[in-house]
């Protein structure tokens, strides 16, 4: 199989490989995939709290250069943009960026899920921390 | 050292230098049809085939006369299985393989099954050999043919070929072997091993490729096959077509070259394979060899990489020729049918990668592609999710994987 430059480039120098803190509260972790399958990724956004801007964003995935790739580019596209402009990234951006042939589409598809995981996470977490911190400010409002 | 570095002889090998020589003057001046018997060009080509077929003979300690030429083992495989199956039609409709068969006798095979043959695929032990009691048990008075291979391509695991063909003999079954991986690698000797047809190739022993043969035992049983193809009657009726005489000097030549040199190729081979895995072993955790170590052919090596995808081991290792049994690297998109006959899960297969080490292989090229392999497996380990939840002390199988 002849890979893309651009594939090439993201396997050879990978961007953003590592892991965020998971059990913090403005963290988001997605992992997708099974190895079964033979892909496996896992994909970290970190949002400022203030400005609601992913911050910083990791990857780490077990699969092809393709899928590598895919996930690579994922975490240099995350940051900087906030959640929602984040949720518009779609797997067609990521085929047509790293010229993907047919049968590596399933790759950037689960690229787009591991951005979506992460950022449902993310939410969900928000949601629950939002909750959690309830009844302090009702304190503090009263004193 | 000249790169790239190929490790992918169970694929194919590099045609020995020796063989093309012998070869060559049979393209040019040499040029008859072996079967022209009233003239010089005939007769010098029918010569020719006539030392090719005693070389081929003496390899595997069969008689001349009992080898029949083909385009390859494919063929080889074809011509055997169904030609047995026509030819003893009457006495029974049942044959027996293995899981593990390369697919020139599993689709083989299924063409018979659509055509009321019935068909026993054996499983295999997870150390890649059948299991005997098995193979006893599957017969039956309908089993008129056992098909299994000498030694697996992707594996290298060799079968306990001369017990199989003894139960096979005692029961009055025929047997088959494919032995392209095995002949000219190991001694193969049909009498002592119990074989009554067995396939062979050039282009896995150093010989041209589109050139086979097929072994078909003469005397004790006299075995008889259908051929598979009309024509001029060639090869005492089994197979017709004009002879590919350069091919087949060049098949004669391969497997004299080998006949006299596996003894210390053998040696040679097995030290390199045996110092590829030390220093894999050495330099990496978590690696897992695929197969029975002790029942291998000297030159294969296969080796999963826990938690690295095959293909993108490939892609990391892009100067050194070898495969992968990664879902990815194969046409069908699956993971190799053979480590998943072992009972290795799709992830193990999925991490497979393997080595044919061969003749022309040197101890410098075996150091560069461990070094280089330790090398890519561990970066693409810093890359892995799996790896870190691993290390992380966590068992992989008891996670909720959001399967695709
Ligand atoms: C075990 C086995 N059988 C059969 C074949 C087919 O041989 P050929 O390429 O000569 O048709 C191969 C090689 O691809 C093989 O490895």
């Amino acid at each position: 199989m002849a890979y893309s430059d651009k594939v090439l480039d993201h396997y050879n120098n990978p961007r953003n490989v590592g892991s965020l803190d998971k059990k913090a509260a403005n963290v988001g972790t997605g992992m997708v995939g099974a190895p079964e399958c033979g892909d496996v990724m896992k994909l970290q956004i970190r949002v400022n709290d203030e400005s609601g801007i992913i911050e910083d964003a990791k990857f780490k995935t077990f699969g092809c250069g393709s899928a590598i790739a895919s996930s690579s580019l994922a975490t240099e596209w995350l940051k900087g943009k906030t959640v929602d402009e984040a949720l518009r990234i779609k797997n067609t951006d990521i085929v047509n960026e790293l010229a993907l042939p047919p049968v590596k589409i399933h790759c950037s598809v689960l690229a787009e899920d591991a951005i979506k995981a992460a950022i449902s996470d993310y939410r969900t977490k928000q949601v629950a921390s939002v909750s959690a911190k309830q009844p302090e400010l009702v304190g503090q409002l009263v004193a | 050292m000249k790169l790239p570095i190929y490790l992918d002889n169970h694929a194919t090998t590099r045609m020995d230098p020796r063989v093309l020589d012998a070869m060559l003057p049979y393209f040019t001046e040499l040029y008859g049809n072996a079967a022209s018997r009233n003239h010089e060009f005939g007769w010098a080509a029918e010569v020719a085939v006539d030392k090719a077929r005693k070389q081929i003979a003496d390899l595997i300690g069969a008689t001349p006369k009992e080898i029949i030429f083909t385009s390859g083992a494919t063929e080889s495989n074809n011509l055997a299985i169904k030609g047995v199956a026509e030819m003893y039609a009457e006495k029974g409709n049942h044959i027996i393989t293995a899981a593990t068969e390369h697919k020139a006798v599993l689709d083989t095979c299924k063409k018979l099954e659509k055509g009321g043959c019935r068909v026993t695929y054996l499983p295999l032990k997870a150390d890649g050999l059948i299991d005997l009691d098995m193979l006893r048990e599957s017969i039956t008075d309908k089993t008129i043919l056992v098909t299994i291979m000498y030694a697996n391509n992707e594996i290298g695991v060799i079968q306990p070929i001369a017990e199989i063909g003894k139960i096979c003999r005692e029961r009055g079954v025929l047997f088959h072997t494919d032995a392209v991986q095995a002949a000219g690698k190991i001694p193969v000797d049909v009498n002592k091993d119990n074989i009554d047809i067995m396939s062979i190739t050039g282009h896995k022993l150093y010989g041209p490729k589109g050139v086979g043969a097929l072994y078909v035992r003469r005397k004790g049983p006299r075995v008889q096959i259908t051929a598979q193809m009309d024509g001029g009657g060639h090869e005492r009726g089994m197979r017709s077509g004009t002879l590919n005489v350069p091919g087949i000097v060049g098949l004669g030549e391969a497997c004299e070259l080998a006949r006299k040199e596996m003894p210390e190729e053998s040696k040679r081979m097995a030290f390199l394979r045996d110092k590829l895995r030390a220093k894999l072993e050495a330099g990496l955790d978590e690696v897992f060899i695929n197969g029975s170590m002790e029942h291998r052919l000297p030159g294969n090596l296969n080796m999963s990489f826990l938690y690295v995808e095959g293909e993108s081991l490939l892609m990391g290792i892009n100067d050194v020729a070898v495969s992968s049994g990664s879902a990815c690297t194969s046409a069908t998109l699956e993971p190799s049918y053979v480590l998943k006959a072992l009972g290795l899960g799709d992830d193990l297969a999925h991490s497979s990668i393997r080595f044919g080490i061969g003749r022309f292989s040197t101890e410098e090229e075996i150091d560069y592609v461990a070094d280089k392999l330790v090398d890519v497996v561990s970066k693409l380990r810093e890359l892995s999710p799996l790896y870190e939840m691993v290390k992380e002390g966590i068992d992989l199988s008891t996670v909720q994987w959001a399967a695709h």
